[in-house]
């Protein structure tokens, strides 16, 4: 049944993703291109530009993505449904318990230790990407001498001028894409 | 119900949905945002709960864009309030994704959209570096061997051995517990001394 299937691997990338925004990544990566055949890697990294360049968190943008792809309009809802339900049961729990005692401090120590894990994670699934952008292929090749040589122009000028000026991630997005198309059709 | 509590529901509604709409680039945007809205402007939060309402946001699994409204809706009308404050929230990236993805495959086989793509893919590579970095730099300021130790073995872990994220998240997050349990004893021991 798909939409089971769509709303458990959602679910679970809602209950696992801890830390935000990019910590959904390695695990949207798991559920929906290792361990279902739902989207192949460049679909995959097309969604995480979509969800880059639109408004929204990108485990829900992604969810509505997978979920139209897979089962139409009723397979968005369910797996967006599937992925806010932990933060739902979850946020709510914590809310109470503050309302009523007014302390989490056990609750703030686990999540201070799972940090560092989530750097990694966001950092492993970071790199799969940069691979994709200059292999166009998930794995490293044996060959590696024959990269996207345009690809790796932008992604370092995009990077420097993100570390140097800290400029609005969206601002340095578009700019990529831009440069893109004028690389891409003069190369 | 009555007329008040059906326009603090509708405003509610109307101000995440807004947020929500406008917020690019990450959950971290939205807090500031919620916090000018529902601090400064409507003044239905205080300052301190904000901040701790934030913390609970943060600390919850999921996107922190929808568990901050959550916790915001649940502060401002309870339960019904949480529910009004999700659907404000997931309404406008459900509606813009799904208009994008039925364009999806007419829009993939464009040339210059391929091309715009491939440069984006570049720029998302090099945010998520920088993403990386900034929040390794906090792990590293604590001067602590084990945090270190955590983030190079899960490193490991997940890219050389392909171990699911689940277990790592879940090892991760006893360590984490056992760390605490064991600070806490010490300072205990440490005051009674």
């Amino acid at each position: 049944m798909i939409y089971l299937e769509l709303f458990w691997s959602f679910l679970q990338i809602g209950l696992f993703s801890i830390g935000g925004g990019y910590a959904a990544l390695p695990l949207i990566q798991e559920q929906v291109v290792d361990l279902h055949p739902w989207l192949n890697m460049t679909q995959f990294t097309d969604i995480m530009t979509i969800a880059e360049m639109t408004p929204g968190p990108i485990a829900v943008n992604s969810a509505t993505f997978v979920g139209i792809q897979i089962a139409g309009l009723p397979g968005a809802i369910i797996a967006t449904i599937g992925c806010i339900f932990p933060s739902c049961v979850i946020v709510l729990t914590l809310a109470y318990i503050y309302y009523r005692f007014r302390g989490l401090s056990m609750v703030q120590g686990i999540l201070a230790g799972l940090r560092p894990a989530v750097v990694s994670m966001i950092a492993s699934a970071g790199i799969s990407l940069f691979i994709m952008a200059l292999y166009g292929q998930r794995t490293l090749p044996a060959d590696l001498k024959s990269f996207d040589v345009i690809a790796l122009v932008i992604f370092t000028v995009g990077f420097l001028i993100l570390r140097k000026w800290k400029t609005n991630p969206i601002y340095v997005m578009a700019g990529c894409g831009v440069a893109g198309v004028i690389l891409y059709s003069v190369f | 119900m009555d007329t008040n509590k059906r326009k603090k529901f509708i405003k509610l509604f109307l101000s995440t949905f807004k947020l929500s709409a406008c917020t690019f680039g990450g959950g971290f945007v939205i807090i500031p945002l919620l916090r000018q809205k529902f601090v400064d402007e409507l003044k239905w939060i205080d300052e301190q709960e904000m901040m701790d309402l934030t913390a609970i946001a943060q600390s919850s699994p999921g996107a922190i864009a929808v568990n901050a409204s959550i916790v915001v809706g649940y502060h401002v009308a309870g339960v019904p309030g949480a529910l009004i404050s999700i659907l404000g929230t997931v309404l406008p990236p459900l509606v813009i994704i799904s208009v994008i993805s039925f364009f999806y495959q007419a829009f993939r086989d464009n040339a210059i959209v391929n091309m715009a793509m491939a440069g984006m893919l570049c720029g998302v590579a090099a945010v998520i570096f920088d993403v990386v970095i900034n929040m390794a730099k906090t792990i590293f300021k604590q001067h602590r061997i084990l945090p270190i130790l955590v983030m190079a073995g899960s490193f490991i872990a997940v890219r050389f051995f392909s171990v699911n994220i689940m277990f790592i998240i879940l090892a991760c997050g006893i360590i984490g517990a056992a760390d605490v349990w064991y600070q806490e004893k010490r300072r205990k021991e440490g005051a009674s001394k």
